[in-house]
């Protein structure tokens, strides 16, 4: 078990495309830290610099107390669970389990403990003479997960793991490895591109973008206090709808929006924080024309577009309201629920 | 040229795993290609005494041979009759087995296994049917009135050679037209046959123009192989005769230069062919880079 | 589909037949020549029905064949070819998985001259620098011994290409997983990459004992020595004898022994057979 410390980390790939911009980040012992952001922002990119999967250009890079930077991947005492599983076709289960224990030199006896109790753990002691070809998606990323835990690594790098799964699965898997997380306390670092697996399975997210980092933070401090327009937009789903303060003035804002930080010009509204029915105190009105109308169980999303602007703006609502599509619609919104943003900066200006 | 996106470190590492296979290239091909291009510059007198530089002369002799602008010929003529009786008999057979559910594997192996045979042993078996004091096919012939005599006549020699260089390669032919047709998508027979197209015109209007790729690419290792994979016909049986009428180019070489022992010639006519096979070579990789887009 | 034209499917399996008949009978002719025994052959035409003396004829041919021709027993000829076969397979297919993990799995200082090399050994086949190649060999001191038959031959663009292509299809993460797993790359070759190739590997060993059982000129060239001769030049030796000297059913008989390995490889490998074949043309 050990931290992981991220200085300065910079990858630049031949032909000068900066595909890590310098990142400076901390994974606490025992942490269960997610990398999360659109494709192509260097999430992956950066995992497999920590693997040693990746040369690091510039910046420092320490497993424990230990600058790894110079390691081969074998030698940095990490496990890595890749995206399409990396099992070795010609291996039966035991031997994919057991190959790493082999190349490090473990005793026999050892190596048969270690897969079993991992076997148990992950319930696919059944399989362990089968060959990956004869499992299940399901069951191909649990010996995906076998194959890290034999190991007893001081971290688990874990690179979009459940992607490949189909949605229930996923589900599933989610929280099972939460689980496991929690039972091993070993250092995790997990990529995905999907946040709402980031939100629920992360102690902490890291989201990144175009090889930065936007914002660190448990995944409700995110939610609630998005650090940028970015983060906003990308944590939460339907995302964030984003409203020129001057539109607002302009269908009379009832002094609500006087007191917003200064340098405000837009603010971000969740959509489940614009209610069809008003609440109590003070609170915006604004009116739009319903485009159309999307029933999700227990759910629903409404797609208007605002009175005398073209800008979309999602709605969510519990449940099914008796609305039809072309209808106009009153939605009220509350001063805490809005967010407010310096367009040209992208930044949070308070709150 | 790619390699992967992770390698491995390695100083020496690579070198060694190349060394076996750059050596024997080195010493066996490159070496010896070196010292024909070299020996094609020079002339042995008759005793292999004295060797003198004699330039491009060795090749401006062979310009003005008779017998060598004859072999060109004899050549020509093997190549595009072996490639011609081939192919068209492979593509009629394909053609046929691919319509073919329950019995095309069964097919397929009995036409095959050709491809195993040594072409001086197919030579050997083609040359013993067509004995004309024993072979069954003069036997028949002379029942027609044609007395068929490979020993005397140049054009029998060359019809029993191309036959056998033919007969060798339908089972090549044969894979590749079936693996072509089978990759055809079944949709677009499908649908040209609810356009009404007999099966004669969807052989023609679908399936034959799209398989013009396959029939280029095998035009080419048809020539390449009736041009220097036939060597063990023509030694195995006519050697070269009568009168040279079967003297191709690959035969020619190794009789002026093992039996024959003029060095020079031997060593410029090597040249001349690896010219040949260079261009064959750069035709079918250009070739293949469009097939792979087409 | 549905397809209702009973007199065109028999029309096809009428081609069919004709077209295996004429492959098959070459062969048909040789089997059957090689039952009869001398006298047949003094008689004029060629019987088509088997006769009685293949044990005689096979039996003499394997243990003291056709010494009048100078050609040694078919039991040794075959074995050479034999040993030939599988020297120049089994070399091929090492040094060219050798280099093409070089090429692939590594990055180095002339890498693409390595590559020419390479390539360039499929614009100088054996046929068109036959004198040199034989100079170079005698220099050597290798005529007449399995290793001048063999190891000339081993250099494979087409090996290494088609492995070099393969190798490009094996996931990188297959390369990633190992090297976290703590492989080198002996390690990787031979515990992940050898495993994964295993069936190109087998169907590239189909073509290439085919290819060094046919070997005719190369031979031809190198042995002088009876006890170096392969089977199929060997026949050549004997037809020559034969042409004026009606000793067919002797000749017949080695050359179905000489057809006999490769055709029985290419039958029971079929699968693989046509997987070589169609995959070291791309």
């Amino acid at each position: 078990m050990a931290s992981i410390t991220l200085e300065g980390l910079k990858k630049t790939y031949a032909g000068s495309v900066d595909a890590v911009k310098g990142v400076d980040l901390t994974i606490e012992d025992g942490e269960f830290v997610v990398l999360v952001g659109p494709s192509g922002c260097g999430k992956s990119t950066l995992l497999r610099m920590v693997a040693g999967l990746e040369t690091i250009t510039e910046g420092t890079l320490k497993i424990g107390d230990r600058v790894v930077n110079q390691l081969e991947p074998a030698e940095r005492d990490i496990a890595m669970v890749f995206q399409n599983y990396a099992l070795y076709p010609h291996m039966t289960v035991y031997n994919n389990l057991a190959y790493g224990l082999k190349n490090r030199g473990f005793k026999k006896d050892e190596i048969e403990k270690r897969v079993r109790i991992a076997a148990k753990m992950l319930e696919i002691e059944d399989f362990l003479e089968r060959k990956p070809r004869k499992l299940s998606g399901g069951q191909r990323q649990r010996v995906a997960m076998g194959r890290a835990l034999v190991r007893e690594p001081a971290a688990f790098l874990f690179d979009e793991p459940l992607s490949n799964l189909d949605a229930k699965l996923r589900v599933q898997m989610r929280v099972e490895i939460k689980q496991l997380q929690r039972r091993l306390k070993t250092t995790s670092l997990y990529v995905t591109h999907d946040q709402l697996e980031a939100m629920t399975l992360g102690d902490r997210l890291v989201v990144l973008n175009a090889g930065q980092i936007e914002q660190v933070g448990t995944p409700m401090e995110i939610y609630a206090r998005p650090a940028t327009m970015f983060v906003a937009g990308f944590i939460g789903s339907p995302a964030m709808n984003m409203v020129p303060v001057e539109y607002l003035h302009a269908r009379g804002a009832n002094g609500l929006l006087d007191n917003l930080p200064e340098g405000t010009d837009i603010v971000g509204i969740r959509p489940d924080d614009m209610h069809l029915a008003p609440p109590e105190g003070t609170h915006l009105i604004v009116e739009s024309t319903l485009q159309l109308f999307e029933a999700a169980g227990a759910e629903s999303h409404l797609y208007v577009n605002l009175a005398d602007s073209d800008q979309p703006t999602v709605i969510r609502v519990s449940g099914q309201p008796p609305v039809a599509e072309g209808e106009t619609l009153r939605f009220y919104v509350t001063r805490d629920a809005l967010h407010p943003f310096n367009s040209a900066t992208g930044k949070r200006t308070g709150d | 040229m790619q390699t992967k996106r992770m390698t491995f470190p390695g100083r020496w590492l690579p070198y060694a795993l190349l060394a076996p296979q750059v050596i024997i290239t080195l010493i066996f091909f490159i070496w010896p290609a070196g010292k024909a291009m070299y020996q094609s510059l020079l002339r042995e007198d008759a005793f292999g005494l004295r060797t003198t530089f004699v330039g491009l002369e060795n090749f401006a002799r062979l310009f003005r041979d008779g017998d060598y602008l004859n072999s060109l010929s004899v050549t020509a003529i093997f190549a595009v009759g072996t490639t011609l009786i081939s192919m068209s008999v492979a593509l009629l057979l394909a053609s046929t087995v691919n319509r073919m559910i329950h019995s095309r594997s069964a097919y397929t192996t009995l036409l095959v296994w050709p491809y195993a045979i040594a072409p001086a042993i197919a030579g050997v078996l083609w040359w013993f049917i067509f004995n004309p004091s024993i072979g069954i096919v003069p036997y028949l012939l002379d029942m027609v009135g044609y007395n068929w005599n490979h020993r005397t006549s140049g054009n029998d020699a060359m019809l029993l050679v191309v036959l056998a260089a033919a007969w060798k390669q339908i089972s090549y032919n044969f894979l590749f037209f079936l693996a072509g047709m089978q990759s055809i998508p079944q949709s677009l027979i499908e649908a040209a046959a609810i356009d009404g197209a007999s099966p004669m015109k969807r052989f023609w209007t679908i399936i034959f123009p799209l398989l013009t790729p396959t029939t280029f690419f095998l035009m080419v290792v048809n020539v390449v192989y009736a041009m220097f994979d036939t060597f063990g016909i023509i030694h195995a049986t006519t050697q070269g005769g009568p009168s040279q009428a079967t003297n191709t180019l690959v035969y020619k070489v190794y009789a002026d230069g093992f039996i024959g022992l003029n060095l020079g010639s031997s060593a410029a006519q090597s040249v001349i062919l690896m010219v040949i096979v260079i261009l064959l070579t750069v035709v079918q990789f250009r070739f293949i880079e469009r097939r792979v887009n087409y | 589909m549905v397809e209702n034209r009973p007199w065109a499917n028999m029309f096809a399996h009428t081609i069919l037949i004709i077209g295996v008949a004429l492959v098959v009978f070459p062969v048909y002719i040789a089997i059957v020549a090689s039952t009869h025994g001398p006298g047949e052959f003094l008689r004029g035409t060629l019987p088509l029905l088997p006769g009685p003396h293949a044990i005689d004829n096979y039996k003499a041919m394997w243990n003291t064949g056709l010494s009048r021709a100078g050609a040694p027993p078919a039991g040794q000829m075959l074995w050479n070819s034999f040993v030939m076969a599988m020297a120049i397979t089994i070399g091929k297919l090492s040094i060219s998985l050798l280099s093409a993990f070089a090429i692939v799995y590594f990055r180095f200082r002339f890498r693409m001259f390595f590559f020419w090399i390479i390539f360039i050994t499929l614009m100088l086949p054996v046929e068109v620098r036959i004198i040199p190649t034989f100079q170079v060999v005698a220099d050597l001191k290798m005529l007449n011994s399995f290793a001048g038959l063999s190891i000339p031959l081993i250099a494979s663009a087409t090996a290494t290409f088609l492995f070099r292509q393969f190798f490009m299809t094996v996931p990188e993460e297959m390369l990633e997983a190992a090297r976290v797993d703590g492989a080198g790359p002996l390690k990787f070759f031979k515990d992940i990459l050898l495993p994964l190739s295993i069936t190109n590997i087998a169907a590239l060993f189909v073509i290439m004992f085919i290819y060094g059982w046919n070997q005719y000129l190369w031979p031809l060239l190198i042995t002088t020595d009876p006890d170096y001769y392969t089977i199929v030049m060997g026949i050549q030796r004997m037809t020559t004898a034969a042409d004026g000297d009606p000793q067919w059913h002797l000749v017949m008989a080695a050359v179905v022994m000489a057809a006999l390995p490769p055709v029985l490889v290419v039958l029971f490998m079929q699968r693989l057979f046509v997987k070589g074949l169609t995959e070291t043309e791309k």
